[in-house]
Protein backbone atom coordinates (compact mmCIF):
# COMPACT_ATOMS: atom_id res chain seq x y z
CA UNK A 1 0.00 0.00 0.00
CA UNK A 2 2.41 2.54 0.99
CA UNK A 3 4.42 1.13 -1.91
CA UNK A 4 1.77 2.59 -4.69
CA UNK A 5 1.29 5.54 -2.66
CA UNK A 6 5.13 6.39 -3.17
CA UNK A 7 4.65 5.29 -7.01
CA UNK A 8 1.64 7.69 -7.47
CA UNK A 9 3.66 10.62 -5.93
CA UNK A 10 6.56 10.55 -7.90
CA UNK A 11 4.53 10.15 -10.83
CA UNK A 12 2.77 12.73 -10.18
CA UNK A 13 5.87 15.13 -9.73
CA UNK A 14 7.43 14.24 -12.15
CA UNK A 15 4.36 14.04 -14.76
CA UNK A 16 3.64 17.59 -13.90
CA UNK A 17 7.68 18.98 -14.29
CA UNK A 18 8.14 17.34 -17.93
CA UNK A 19 4.41 18.32 -19.33
CA UNK A 20 5.06 21.58 -18.21
CA UNK A 21 8.59 21.47 -19.67
CA UNK A 22 7.27 20.11 -23.17
CA UNK A 23 5.04 23.32 -23.47
CA UNK A 24 6.88 25.79 -22.37
CA UNK A 25 10.32 24.76 -24.29
CA UNK A 26 10.70 26.66 -27.68
CA UNK A 27 8.19 26.06 -30.69
CA UNK A 28 8.72 22.61 -32.77
CA UNK A 29 10.04 23.69 -35.82
CA UNK A 30 12.33 26.76 -35.30
CA UNK A 31 15.65 25.97 -33.65
CA UNK A 32 18.45 28.20 -33.69
CA UNK A 33 20.72 27.17 -36.20
CA UNK A 34 24.02 29.09 -36.98
CA UNK A 35 26.18 26.29 -36.67
CA UNK A 36 24.76 24.07 -38.84
CA UNK A 37 24.19 26.84 -41.26
CA UNK A 38 28.02 26.96 -41.43
CA UNK A 39 28.03 23.07 -41.98
CA UNK A 40 25.35 22.70 -44.44
CA UNK A 41 26.93 25.91 -46.21
CA UNK A 42 30.65 24.51 -46.25
CA UNK A 43 30.88 20.78 -45.82
CA UNK A 44 30.15 19.47 -49.44
CA UNK A 45 33.70 21.39 -50.57
CA UNK A 46 35.60 20.87 -47.06
CA UNK A 47 35.24 17.68 -46.95
CA UNK A 48 34.27 15.90 -50.67
CA UNK A 49 31.33 14.26 -49.12
CA UNK A 50 27.38 14.73 -50.97
CA UNK A 51 25.80 13.12 -46.67
CA UNK A 52 26.36 16.24 -44.40
CA UNK A 53 25.32 13.78 -41.39
CA UNK A 54 28.33 11.49 -42.56
CA UNK A 55 30.81 14.61 -42.76
CA UNK A 56 29.74 15.28 -39.18
CA UNK A 57 29.79 11.91 -37.90
CA UNK A 58 33.56 11.02 -39.29
CA UNK A 59 34.84 14.40 -39.80
CA UNK A 60 33.49 17.71 -38.03
CA UNK A 61 32.85 15.30 -34.86
CA UNK A 62 35.18 12.34 -35.16
CA UNK A 63 36.23 12.34 -31.58
CA UNK A 64 32.54 11.50 -30.50
CA UNK A 65 32.91 8.76 -33.42
CA UNK A 66 35.83 7.18 -31.36
CA UNK A 67 34.36 7.65 -27.92
CA UNK A 68 31.59 4.98 -29.39
CA UNK A 69 33.85 2.82 -31.55
CA UNK A 70 35.28 2.24 -27.49
CA UNK A 71 31.87 1.86 -25.49
CA UNK A 72 31.25 -0.95 -28.14
CA UNK A 73 34.37 -2.69 -28.19
CA UNK A 74 34.06 -2.52 -24.71
CA UNK A 75 30.76 -4.22 -24.08
CA UNK A 76 31.71 -6.56 -26.67
CA UNK A 77 34.25 -7.87 -24.92
CA UNK A 78 32.62 -7.93 -21.41
CA UNK A 79 29.44 -9.90 -23.30
CA UNK A 80 31.57 -12.76 -24.38
CA UNK A 81 34.05 -13.00 -21.27
CA UNK A 82 30.77 -13.37 -19.05
CA UNK A 83 29.88 -16.27 -21.10
CA UNK A 84 33.34 -18.13 -21.34
CA UNK A 85 33.72 -21.73 -19.98
CA UNK A 86 36.14 -23.13 -17.32
CA UNK A 87 39.08 -24.59 -18.84
CA UNK A 88 39.20 -27.13 -15.95
CA UNK A 89 35.68 -28.34 -16.56
CA UNK A 90 35.40 -31.19 -18.33
CA UNK A 91 32.15 -29.67 -20.52
CA UNK A 92 33.12 -30.91 -24.30
CA UNK B 1 12.86 -24.82 -37.17
CA UNK B 2 10.76 -26.37 -39.65
CA UNK B 3 11.30 -27.08 -43.09
CA UNK B 4 10.05 -23.70 -44.94
CA UNK B 5 11.58 -21.80 -41.95
CA UNK B 6 15.20 -23.16 -43.23
CA UNK B 7 14.03 -23.06 -47.11
CA UNK B 8 13.27 -19.39 -46.82
CA UNK B 9 16.34 -18.13 -44.67
CA UNK B 10 18.71 -19.82 -47.61
CA UNK B 11 16.87 -18.16 -50.29
CA UNK B 12 16.84 -14.59 -48.19
CA UNK B 13 20.30 -14.43 -46.68
CA UNK B 14 22.54 -13.71 -49.53
CA UNK B 15 19.84 -10.34 -50.47
CA UNK B 16 20.22 -9.58 -46.53
CA UNK B 17 24.32 -9.71 -46.67
CA UNK B 18 24.40 -7.89 -50.16
CA UNK B 19 22.39 -5.18 -49.25
CA UNK B 20 23.97 -4.48 -45.74
CA UNK B 21 27.49 -4.27 -47.71
CA UNK B 22 25.86 -1.93 -49.96
CA UNK B 23 24.60 0.86 -47.42
CA UNK B 24 28.19 0.85 -45.86
CA UNK B 25 30.07 1.18 -49.07
CA UNK B 26 27.47 3.99 -50.16
CA UNK B 27 27.87 5.76 -46.46
CA UNK B 28 29.04 9.05 -48.40
CA UNK B 29 26.64 9.31 -50.41
CA UNK B 30 22.98 8.43 -49.69
CA UNK B 31 22.15 8.05 -46.05
CA UNK B 32 23.74 5.11 -44.07
CA UNK B 33 27.06 4.58 -43.47
CA UNK B 34 29.09 1.95 -40.90
CA UNK B 35 26.82 1.53 -38.04
CA UNK B 36 23.42 1.83 -40.17
CA UNK B 37 25.03 -1.26 -42.46
CA UNK B 38 26.49 -3.28 -39.96
CA UNK B 39 23.66 -3.68 -37.65
CA UNK B 40 21.41 -4.42 -41.26
CA UNK B 41 24.59 -7.57 -42.17
CA UNK B 42 24.06 -8.22 -38.04
CA UNK B 43 20.40 -9.17 -38.85
CA UNK B 44 21.24 -11.27 -41.31
CA UNK B 45 23.24 -13.22 -39.34
CA UNK B 46 20.42 -13.62 -36.26
CA UNK B 47 18.37 -15.08 -39.09
CA UNK B 48 20.62 -17.56 -39.77
CA UNK B 49 21.15 -18.22 -36.13
CA UNK B 50 17.32 -18.32 -35.50
CA UNK B 51 16.65 -20.32 -38.32
CA UNK B 52 19.54 -23.34 -37.96
CA UNK B 53 20.62 -23.35 -34.55
CA UNK B 54 23.64 -21.68 -32.63
CA UNK B 55 25.31 -25.35 -33.04
CA UNK B 56 25.82 -24.93 -36.62
CA UNK B 57 26.64 -21.15 -37.37
CA UNK B 58 29.31 -21.32 -34.79
CA UNK B 59 31.22 -24.37 -36.77
CA UNK B 60 31.42 -21.00 -39.81
CA UNK B 61 31.66 -18.35 -37.22
CA UNK B 62 34.65 -19.03 -35.02
CA UNK B 63 35.45 -16.81 -32.02
CA UNK B 64 38.97 -16.01 -33.02
CA UNK B 65 38.43 -15.00 -36.50
CA UNK B 66 35.46 -12.53 -34.91
CA UNK B 67 38.21 -10.89 -32.92
CA UNK B 68 40.28 -10.40 -35.41
CA UNK B 69 37.70 -8.74 -37.46
CA UNK B 70 36.99 -6.55 -34.71
CA UNK B 71 40.49 -5.74 -33.59
CA UNK B 72 41.62 -4.99 -37.13
CA UNK B 73 38.59 -2.75 -37.78
CA UNK B 74 38.89 -0.84 -34.48
CA UNK B 75 43.07 -0.64 -35.48
CA UNK B 76 42.03 0.97 -39.03
CA UNK B 77 40.21 3.59 -37.87
CA UNK B 78 42.59 4.72 -35.14
CA UNK B 79 45.62 4.30 -38.14
CA UNK B 80 43.50 6.42 -40.17
CA UNK B 81 43.11 9.04 -37.32
CA UNK B 82 45.94 9.20 -36.59
CA UNK B 83 47.58 9.13 -40.05
CA UNK B 84 46.58 13.44 -41.10
CA UNK B 85 48.50 14.72 -37.41
CA UNK B 86 50.50 17.12 -39.71
CA UNK B 87 47.45 19.48 -39.44
CA UNK B 88 45.17 17.83 -36.78
CA UNK B 89 43.90 14.94 -35.51
CA UNK B 90 40.99 13.81 -37.53
CA UNK B 91 42.15 15.35 -40.77
CA UNK B 92 40.68 14.41 -43.55
CA UNK B 93 44.07 14.46 -45.62
CA UNK B 94 42.84 12.40 -48.64
CA UNK B 95 40.66 14.93 -50.56
CA UNK B 96 42.24 16.35 -53.67
CA UNK B 97 44.71 13.57 -53.59
CA UNK B 98 44.84 10.42 -56.25
CA UNK B 99 42.86 8.00 -53.46
CA UNK B 100 39.02 9.10 -53.05
CA UNK B 101 39.91 12.59 -53.94
CA UNK B 102 37.09 14.19 -55.96
CA UNK B 103 35.15 17.40 -54.94
CA UNK B 104 31.62 17.50 -56.11
CA UNK B 105 30.43 20.84 -57.38
CA UNK B 106 28.40 22.86 -55.30
CA UNK B 107 24.56 21.52 -54.85
CA UNK B 108 22.07 18.74 -55.98
CA UNK B 109 24.54 16.98 -57.83
CA UNK B 110 24.23 13.12 -58.92
CA UNK B 111 26.31 11.39 -56.80
CA UNK B 112 30.19 10.22 -56.73
CA UNK B 113 31.49 7.21 -54.95
CA UNK B 114 34.92 8.34 -55.51
CA UNK B 115 34.69 11.11 -53.09
CA UNK B 116 34.90 12.05 -49.75
CA UNK B 117 38.74 11.62 -48.38
CA UNK B 118 39.04 9.29 -45.54
CA UNK B 119 35.29 8.91 -44.53
CA UNK B 120 34.75 5.93 -46.68
CA UNK B 121 37.65 4.16 -45.32
CA UNK B 122 36.73 5.17 -41.94
CA UNK B 123 32.91 3.46 -42.69
CA UNK B 124 34.86 0.34 -43.74
CA UNK B 125 36.58 0.06 -40.39
CA UNK B 126 33.65 0.85 -38.46
CA UNK B 127 31.48 -1.54 -40.13
CA UNK B 128 33.69 -4.22 -39.72
CA UNK B 129 33.60 -3.42 -36.22
CA UNK B 130 29.69 -3.53 -35.84
CA UNK B 131 29.84 -6.53 -37.84
CA UNK B 132 32.00 -8.66 -35.65
CA UNK B 133 30.94 -7.16 -32.47
CA UNK B 134 26.83 -7.40 -33.04
CA UNK B 135 27.21 -11.39 -34.16
CA UNK B 136 29.68 -12.32 -31.29
CA UNK B 137 27.33 -10.94 -28.90
CA UNK B 138 24.26 -12.93 -30.59
CA UNK B 139 26.68 -15.97 -30.97
CA UNK B 140 27.58 -16.20 -27.09
CA UNK B 141 24.38 -15.78 -25.99
CA UNK B 142 22.61 -18.14 -27.82
CA UNK B 143 25.18 -20.87 -27.69
CA UNK B 144 24.78 -20.13 -23.37
CA UNK B 145 21.22 -20.85 -24.32
CA UNK B 146 20.84 -23.65 -26.12
CA UNK B 147 23.85 -25.57 -23.54
CA UNK B 148 21.68 -24.66 -20.47
CA UNK B 149 18.84 -25.97 -22.23
CA UNK B 150 20.33 -29.10 -23.04
CA UNK B 151 21.65 -29.60 -19.27
CA UNK B 152 18.18 -29.56 -17.72
CA UNK C 1 -4.45 26.08 -26.68
CA UNK C 2 -2.20 26.20 -29.70
CA UNK C 3 0.94 25.33 -27.55
CA UNK C 4 -1.05 21.67 -27.52
CA UNK C 5 -1.36 21.55 -31.37
CA UNK C 6 2.66 22.44 -32.39
CA UNK C 7 4.67 21.18 -29.99
CA UNK C 8 3.40 17.46 -29.99
CA UNK C 9 6.68 15.85 -30.39
CA UNK C 10 7.63 17.27 -27.31
CA UNK C 11 4.33 15.85 -25.65
CA UNK C 12 5.11 12.22 -26.98
CA UNK C 13 8.49 12.77 -25.02
CA UNK C 14 7.07 13.63 -21.75
CA UNK C 15 4.60 11.23 -22.42
CA UNK C 16 7.08 8.25 -23.03
CA UNK C 17 9.32 9.65 -20.09
CA UNK C 18 6.32 8.92 -17.47
CA UNK C 19 5.31 5.40 -18.98
CA UNK C 20 8.82 4.53 -18.59
CA UNK C 21 9.46 5.44 -15.08
CA UNK C 22 6.13 3.72 -14.02
CA UNK C 23 7.15 0.45 -15.58
CA UNK C 24 11.21 0.86 -13.71
CA UNK C 25 9.57 1.55 -10.71
CA UNK C 26 6.47 -0.90 -10.76
CA UNK C 27 7.58 -4.54 -12.50
CA UNK C 28 9.10 -7.41 -10.29
CA UNK C 29 10.66 -9.07 -13.04
CA UNK C 30 13.91 -8.37 -14.24
CA UNK C 31 13.45 -8.36 -17.83
CA UNK C 32 10.35 -6.18 -17.51
CA UNK C 33 12.72 -3.52 -15.80
CA UNK C 34 14.95 -3.51 -18.65
CA UNK C 35 12.21 -3.42 -21.21
CA UNK C 36 11.49 0.35 -19.44
CA UNK C 37 15.35 1.19 -19.33
CA UNK C 38 14.96 0.41 -23.83
CA UNK C 39 11.58 2.68 -23.69
CA UNK C 40 13.40 5.49 -21.80
CA UNK C 41 16.48 5.43 -24.27
CA UNK C 42 13.97 5.62 -27.64
CA UNK C 43 12.40 8.67 -25.49
CA UNK C 44 15.63 10.61 -25.05
CA UNK C 45 17.00 9.13 -28.89
CA UNK C 46 13.41 10.87 -30.13
CA UNK C 47 13.96 13.81 -28.28
CA UNK C 48 17.68 14.58 -29.92
CA UNK C 49 15.73 14.22 -33.03
CA UNK C 50 12.89 16.37 -33.12
CA UNK C 51 15.30 19.30 -31.69
CA UNK C 52 16.40 19.67 -34.68
CA UNK C 53 13.36 20.05 -37.38
CA UNK C 54 13.03 23.11 -39.26
CA UNK C 55 9.37 23.50 -41.17
CA UNK C 56 9.37 22.63 -44.57
CA UNK C 57 13.00 20.78 -44.40
CA UNK C 58 13.97 17.99 -46.28
CA UNK C 59 17.16 15.23 -45.52
CA UNK C 60 20.99 17.68 -45.52
CA UNK C 61 22.13 14.84 -48.10
CA UNK C 62 23.14 16.89 -51.00
CA UNK C 63 22.60 13.36 -53.66
CA UNK C 64 19.73 14.27 -55.71
CA UNK C 65 18.28 16.66 -53.00
CA UNK C 66 14.47 18.55 -54.01
CA UNK C 67 15.55 21.60 -51.85
CA UNK C 68 17.91 23.87 -50.44
CA UNK C 69 16.08 23.94 -46.76
CA UNK C 70 17.76 21.35 -45.11
CA UNK C 71 17.04 19.97 -41.36
CA UNK C 72 20.16 20.09 -39.08
CA UNK C 73 22.50 17.64 -39.11
CA UNK C 74 24.10 17.90 -36.25
CA UNK C 75 21.61 16.16 -33.52
CA UNK C 76 20.92 13.29 -36.20
CA UNK C 77 24.90 12.52 -35.72
CA UNK C 78 24.57 12.75 -31.85
CA UNK C 79 21.41 10.76 -32.02
CA UNK C 80 23.67 7.66 -33.74
CA UNK C 81 26.04 8.10 -31.06
CA UNK C 82 23.47 7.39 -28.44
CA UNK C 83 21.85 4.61 -30.30
CA UNK C 84 24.76 2.33 -30.26
CA UNK C 85 25.40 3.31 -26.61
CA UNK C 86 21.89 1.96 -25.95
CA UNK C 87 22.85 -1.01 -27.47
CA UNK C 88 25.83 -1.63 -25.62
CA UNK C 89 24.22 -1.46 -22.68
CA UNK C 90 21.18 -3.48 -23.54
CA UNK C 91 23.08 -6.38 -24.46
CA UNK C 92 25.19 -6.35 -20.97
CA UNK C 93 22.41 -6.02 -18.63
CA UNK C 94 20.68 -9.12 -20.73
CA UNK C 95 23.61 -11.35 -20.03
CA UNK C 96 23.91 -10.15 -16.34
CA UNK C 97 20.31 -11.25 -15.99
CA UNK C 98 21.10 -14.97 -17.71
CA UNK C 99 23.66 -15.05 -15.21
CA UNK C 100 21.70 -14.30 -12.42
CA UNK C 101 18.83 -16.98 -13.78
CA UNK C 102 21.95 -19.50 -14.25
CA UNK C 103 23.28 -19.01 -10.55
CA UNK C 104 20.13 -18.93 -8.43
CA UNK C 105 17.43 -20.45 -10.98
CA UNK C 106 14.31 -17.18 -10.07
CA UNK C 107 14.18 -14.35 -12.57
CA UNK C 108 12.24 -11.89 -9.44
CA UNK C 109 13.89 -8.66 -8.22
CA UNK C 110 13.16 -9.49 -4.77
CA UNK C 111 13.96 -13.54 -4.49
CA UNK C 112 17.03 -13.28 -6.26
CA UNK C 113 18.73 -11.03 -3.69
CA UNK C 114 20.58 -13.62 -1.66
CA UNK C 115 24.41 -13.95 -3.55
CA UNK C 116 25.41 -17.72 -2.36
CA UNK C 117 28.95 -19.37 -2.41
Amino acid sequence: MLRRIAIGLTLTVLGVMFFAAALTIRPFGEPPSAMDDYIIANSQQETGANNAVSAVVFDYRGYDTLGEATVLFTAVTAVVMLFRKRKNEAAE
Amino acid sequence: MSKIVRAVARLITPAILLFGLYVIMHGHITPGGGFQGGAVFASGVALLIVAFGAGRVEQFLKEHQLSVLESGGGLLFIGLAFAGLATAFFYNFLVGSPIFGHVPAFGSTQGDIWTAGTIPLMNVAVGMKVIAGLSAIMLAMALAASKSGEDE
Amino acid sequence: MNEFLTNIPFLAVAALICVAVYVMMSQRNLIKIVMGVVILESAVNLFLVALGYREGGVAPIFTNAPGTLMVLPVPQALTLTSIVIGVATTALMLSLIMLIYRHTGETDAEKSRRVKG
